[in-house]
């Protein structure tokens, strides 16, 4: 058959009535100063993995809270955990912490 | 004999000016149009940023009010003129009532949410103002919404018909950040059940007490901000809502129902304010309050002498804002009075 170049576009809205939100409500338990983010992006400008990358981790966070799971676990691997992020917060939220409950959380529910 | 005021608005400013200028000894009429005085904190429960109880405010403002004041509740201004520095003021029954200065705190009126079309409210049953909220609050019944469902998810819509040109209202109305996160924190406690959502474009959280009770949302209450405009809201069948906003964070669209969705209506300068700016001449600002004559020094001052302003005559501002305006504005009529005028250390 000839290709005419159609394709069916992926729908790219956050869906808040199918999302699935158990990653956040997990890390909301463990670390409840998830929260608190504000999105302000302190974090992600000293983070060193994100200089070289397209790693950004108040971007993910906000994935979280937001049930878009998809691409998290690959990317979270490429954290060091070094904690400048939690260093720089200025909500004094554990990312760390979060980065890695969020390791544990993908780990188990492989 | 001493001198005399009339207060022509008895809301808060009106209240509060009232008592401090009667306690200074001047002879005082304070002319309200409603039966009751209070304005629009007689709507409010309770107040951000404590929670307290709206009626407590009110009990203290009451308490202010001697028996020297002469307060003329149910009464309209018809006329009011100027002849040798005295004012003269007729009511809708042509009576006729003289003072030496006059201050001016007819406040604020909500704006009109059926003027944002987009968000369907007077057309969906389940849109609703911030205003409406309070009066479920003050009713102490459940919150239900109109086919009587306890409600599991509601959306907190922020600046309607505030900092938005097309409508002609280009300022911010400084309150309704903070009440929003005030009414999702209350829904939490009446109903934890439920799901909150605000959609904001900035959170302006300025005054003392305002940040904390923001983060006790966000971690105590789970409160969830979504930075984003709402460009629509559609009913379903159901008479849910479908809400759509760019999560502006995230950098792509969202959608969600919710069973309530609150518009959180802004302040446009009250029917009173213009009429009475009409018939005195006073100056007012391109948002339409009265203009004082200098925004750092001459604060309650107009451009007709002897006429003062106090309250959300001049602006959109907080309860704590409105009390302190008042008091300033007894204090700078008590100057006029005796002689001794602000302007003069500003004209050379
Ligand atoms: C939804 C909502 C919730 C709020 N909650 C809070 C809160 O929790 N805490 C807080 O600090 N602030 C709150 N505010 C702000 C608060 O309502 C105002 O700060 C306050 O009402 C201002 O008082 P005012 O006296 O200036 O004006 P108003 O309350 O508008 O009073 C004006 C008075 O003048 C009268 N009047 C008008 N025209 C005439 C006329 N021509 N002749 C005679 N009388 C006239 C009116 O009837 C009225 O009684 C809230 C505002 C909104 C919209
Ligand atoms: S620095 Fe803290 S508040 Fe700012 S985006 Fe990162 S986690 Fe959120
Ligand atoms: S802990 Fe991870 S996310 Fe935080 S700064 Fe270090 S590498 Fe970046
Ligand atoms: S206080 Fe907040 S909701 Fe109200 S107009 Fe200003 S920014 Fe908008």
């Amino acid at each position: 058959m000839a290709d005419f170049g159609y394709k069916i576009q992926e729908d790219r809205q956050i869906n808040y009535d199918s999302n699935d939100r158990t990653l956040f409500y997990f890390l909301k338990r463990v670390e409840p100063s998830i929260s608190l983010c504000i999105g302000c992006g302190t974090c992600s400008a000293t983070c060193t993995v994100g200089q070289f990358t397209q790693f950004d981790l108040h971007k993910i966070m906000l994935y979280v809270r937001r049930g878009e799971k998809v691409h998290i676990a690959n990317e979270i691997k490429k954290c060091m955990l070094c904690g400048k992020c939690s260093l720089v917060c200025p909500k004094g939220i554990n990312t760390r912490n979060i980065i890695f409950q969020t390791r544990k959380f993908l780990h188990s529910n492989k | 004999m001493s001198k005399s005021v009339i207060v022509i608005g008895g809301g808060i400013a009106g209240m509060e000016a009232s008592a401090y200028l009667s306690a200074m000894g001047f002879n005082v009429t304070l002319f309200e149009k409603d039966e009751k005085l209070g304005g629009h904190l007689l709507n409010w429960e309770r107040l951000f940023p404590t929670k307290r109880l709206g009626s407590e405010v009110l009990t203290f403002l009451k308490k202010g009010m001697d028996d020297k004041i002469k307060v003329h509740t149910n009464t309209n201004i018809t006329k009011i003129n100027s002849e040798n520095g005295k004012y003269f003021v007729t009511n809708h029954n042509n009576e006729i009532f003289e003072a030496d200065a006059l201050l001016i705190t007819t406040g604020y009126d909500l704006f009109d949410a059926r003027r944002k079309e987009e968000y369907g409210y007077g057309i969906y049953d389940n849109v609703i103002t911030s205003a409406e909220l309070e009066t479920m609050f003050l009713s102490g019944k459940p919150i239900v919404n109109k086919q009587g469902k306890v409600p599991k998810r509601i959306g907190f819509v922020h600046c309607v018909g505030s900092r938005d040109r097309k409508v002609g209202n280009v300022y911010c109305s400084k309150v309704c950040c903070v009440t929003a996160v005030k009414q999702a924190t209350e829904i939490r406690e009446h109903l934890p059940d439920c799901e909150t959502y605000c959609f904001y474009m900035d959170l302006r959280m300025y005054g003392a007490k305002f940040e904390e009770l923001y983060n006790e949302a966000q971690e105590k209450y789970g409160v969830t901000f979504i930075r984003g405009r709402l460009s629509e809201a559609n009913e379903t069948i159901d008479g849910s809502l479908l809400v759509k906003v760019e999560d502006t964070l995230v950098g792509r669209p969202l959608k969600m129902t919710v069973d309530l969705l609150v518009l959180m209506v802004g302040f446009e300068p009250s029917k009173g304010t213009k009429d009475i700016a009409r018939i005195l001449n006073l100056s007012t600002n391109s948002n339409g309050f009265i203009e004082v004559v200098d925004e750092h020094t001459l604060t309650n001052v107009t451009n007709q002498k002897g006429v003062f302003v106090a309250g959300t005559t001049t602006s959109p501002r907080t309860i704590t804002n409105t009390i302190y305006d008042a008091r300033a504005a007894a204090a700078e009529i008590a100057c006029y009075l005796n002689l001794y005028t602000i302007e003069s250390r500003v004209k050379n």
